[in-house]
């Protein structure tokens, strides 16, 4: 009989601790495919953010540097001018990369850093509690927006993915969601495309990942599916906003 | 025989970098010590190493928590406000037991302040300065000998205790030119880095962290930080005396003060008063047992600072209850460094 499907090597054998309906899961096991199809386990390395994606390496089976919340990018920056060699990739939220991580994660683009940043937009601070992100919805509550966010008062949600695609040292800038079987396939098709561009070398790559958040929506796991597919593609829309090789 | 140089003390700095194998640096342009990173964007390159202007202070240290985490000797260099900025990233730094090399060519503050000496970031440097509680190694050159000297050793001192080392110098021995004599890098024996990530390879994974969220890990972690900084305490204490041994009136003073101090210790001398002069190199540790033992037969201290008071509260811990301790000092200001006639007569005041 022949396998055919298997854990990834480079995720290890343990059970999630993140909340029934939450994506990271999912996301974690696209980008540890992408790690199994290029053979770039033994020489990753991880940059670990703050909140529920700091605890990466439990889940990841690769060097793991933890990082400041929002340093992520600069982190990667010591770890990969230091490494050349190594396969540098981050793993930030939406209130750790486009909040307190802004200057950040644009000056490691605009240098054109030759890694992989995995960022992951539920819309909210999903550890701390759900408070308002630079990613939450025009009229969504939080509990920091209890009222819902107010579009005069706190901005509009930041498309993180097209703007960074604005700059020269960006090789690759997508969109993707996991909410159902063709956007997943479709997301593990262009995080290949983002690790493609580190493994040969040709530029800083980003993917948005949507993920859904449905302990601090207050929606139950398929409701936050939904939500996904629905309210946030309507507002963040998925696609490849920068391809500089059409690898 | 190693040249003898006329070189200013930043560049004694960056020159002592290279020296120490430091081939990655990371740091943000700030007045009295953008000499350093002018100076590595030039040498580095033609090394194989690595420059990077970062877009703050914030990235910089960041950027060194990253390449440290490697395992290479790296090192960022800025002045007070900018030292502030870094603190988040050294607070991190300790947590997760990286070594790098952290240099402040301190300036006059708070706030903006001026760019003028001052020796206002004491507390700072020397009692935490992020968050957490930690201690990171200290060290507080008077020279551009030592600037050279201590940086190649805060290298090593990071290495062997697995966490950041702060040259703390000032604007005067930052930007004063004076003869160097560049030694080379010591021998020294440096244990291995076999926590450094470095891509697993075909080995066990390996995390570079400061989160210890299992029950008892961080206060048994807290804790073997406080047995590394007592380590500390007990095996590279340094500091100078300078004519102590029938002093009556003992002076404390860091840095460039200390040198200023050293001339009035002679104008005293020569009006007969018996005065000496101990010198704190490293103020973290501090020289605690030197002071106690100092004031055993020397029962005044004057404590000289330019700030309005700061290390003169580790003399007075240090020293036994009987000892008096004086205190003078001039908070940092435009052209306020204290000539020696000042320093002179506070000596005679307290004598």
């Amino acid at each position: 009989m022949q396998q055919v499907f298997k854990k990834p090597v480079s995720l290890k054998d343990v059970q999630t601790h993140f909340c029934p309906g939450c994506h990271h899961g999912t996301i974690h096991r696209l980008v540890a495919e992408a790690m199994d199809e290029f053979g770039v386990q033994k020489r990753t390395i991880g940059v670990a953010s703050v909140g529920c994606s700091v605890f990466l390496y439990g889940y990841f089976d690769v060097d793991v540097v933890e990082a400041p919340h929002g340093r992520a990018a600069a982190v990667a920056t010591g770890v990969k001018r230091a490494k050349p060699e190594s396969f540098v990739f981050t793993y930030q939220g939406d209130g750790d990369l486009a909040a307190i991580g802004t200057a950040e994660i644009i000056h490691a683009a605009n240098r054109g850093e030759d890694i992989t940043v995995i960022f992951v937009n539920n819309t909210t601070y999903g550890m701390t509690g759900g408070q308002m992100a630079p990613t939450t919805l025009v009229g969504q509550k939080t509990s920091t927006s209890p009222y819902g966010r107010n579009q005069s008062k706190d901005g509009a949600p930041i498309r993180m993915a097209e703007l960074l695609s604005q700059l020269e040292g960006v090789a690759f800038s997508a969109r993707v969601a996991v909410n159902s079987p063709k956007n997943l396939m479709d997301a593990k098709k262009q995080i290949k495309k983002a690790f493609q561009y580190q493994v040969e070398g040709k530029g800083f790559s980003f993917i948005e990942a949507l993920s859904s958040c449905p302990t601090n929506w207050g929606l139950n796991p398929l409701m936050a599916n939904s939500r996904v597919g629905t309210e946030m593609c309507d507002y963040f829309r998925l696609g490849v906003f920068k391809n500089t090789e059409n690898l | 025989m190693a040249k003898r140089l006329f070189v200013k003390g930043n560049e004694a700095v960056a020159m002592a970098a290279i020296e120490a194998g430091c081939r990655y640096y990371f740091g943000y342009p700030i007045t009295p010590q953008s000499d350093i990173p002018e100076y590595l964007s030039r040498e580095l390159p033609k090394l194989g190493g690595e420059f990077i202007q970062a877009e703050s202070e914030i990235a910089s240290i960041n950027m060194l928590l990253g390449a440290s985490a490697t395992g290479v000797r790296a090192m960022t260099s800025s002045s007070s406000p900018g030292i502030s900025l870094k603190q988040e990233g050294i607070s991190y730094m300790a947590g997760s037991e990286l070594p790098g090399v952290i240099v402040n060519i301190s300036r006059s503050g708070p706030g903006l302040g001026g760019i003028d000496a001052s020796q206002a970031d004491y507390f700072q440097s020397v009692k935490g300065g992020g968050h957490g509680g930690y201690h990171i190694v200290v060290l507080a050159p008077a020279s551009v000998q030592e600037m050279y000297d201590l940086t190649m050793l805060a290298f090593d001192l990071a290495d062997i205790y697995r966490m950041p080392a702060m040259v703390l110098g000032d604007s005067v021995v930052g930007q004063m030119k004076e003869a160097l004599v560049a030694n080379r890098r010591p021998e020294t024996k440096l244990p291995p880095k076999d926590w450094a990530v470095r891509g697993k390879g075909d080995g066990e994974q390996r995390v570079v962290k400061s989160l210890f969220l299992g029950d008892g890990e961080l206060e048994a972690h807290n804790w073997r930080l406080h047995a590394k900084y007592q380590e500390l305490k007990e095996r590279e204490t340094r500091w100078e005396e300078f004519e102590t041994a029938d002093a009556q009136l003992l002076v404390t003073a860091f840095g460039s003060t200390a040198r200023i101090v050293k001339t009035a210790v002679l104008m005293a001398r020569d009006a007969g008063l018996k005065v000496g002069l101990l010198r704190p190199v490293t103020l973290f540790p501090f020289p605690e047992k030197a002071l106690l033992q100092a004031t055993q037969q020397c029962k005044k201290v004057l404590d000289i600072e330019l700030n309005t008071g700061q290390m003169v509260e580790d003399v007075r811990l240090s020293v036994a209850r009987d000892a008096e301790v004086y205190f003078y000092g001039r908070p940092p200001g435009a052209g306020s460094l204290p000539t020696p006639e000042e320093l002179f007569e506070q000596i005679r005041k307290y004598y």
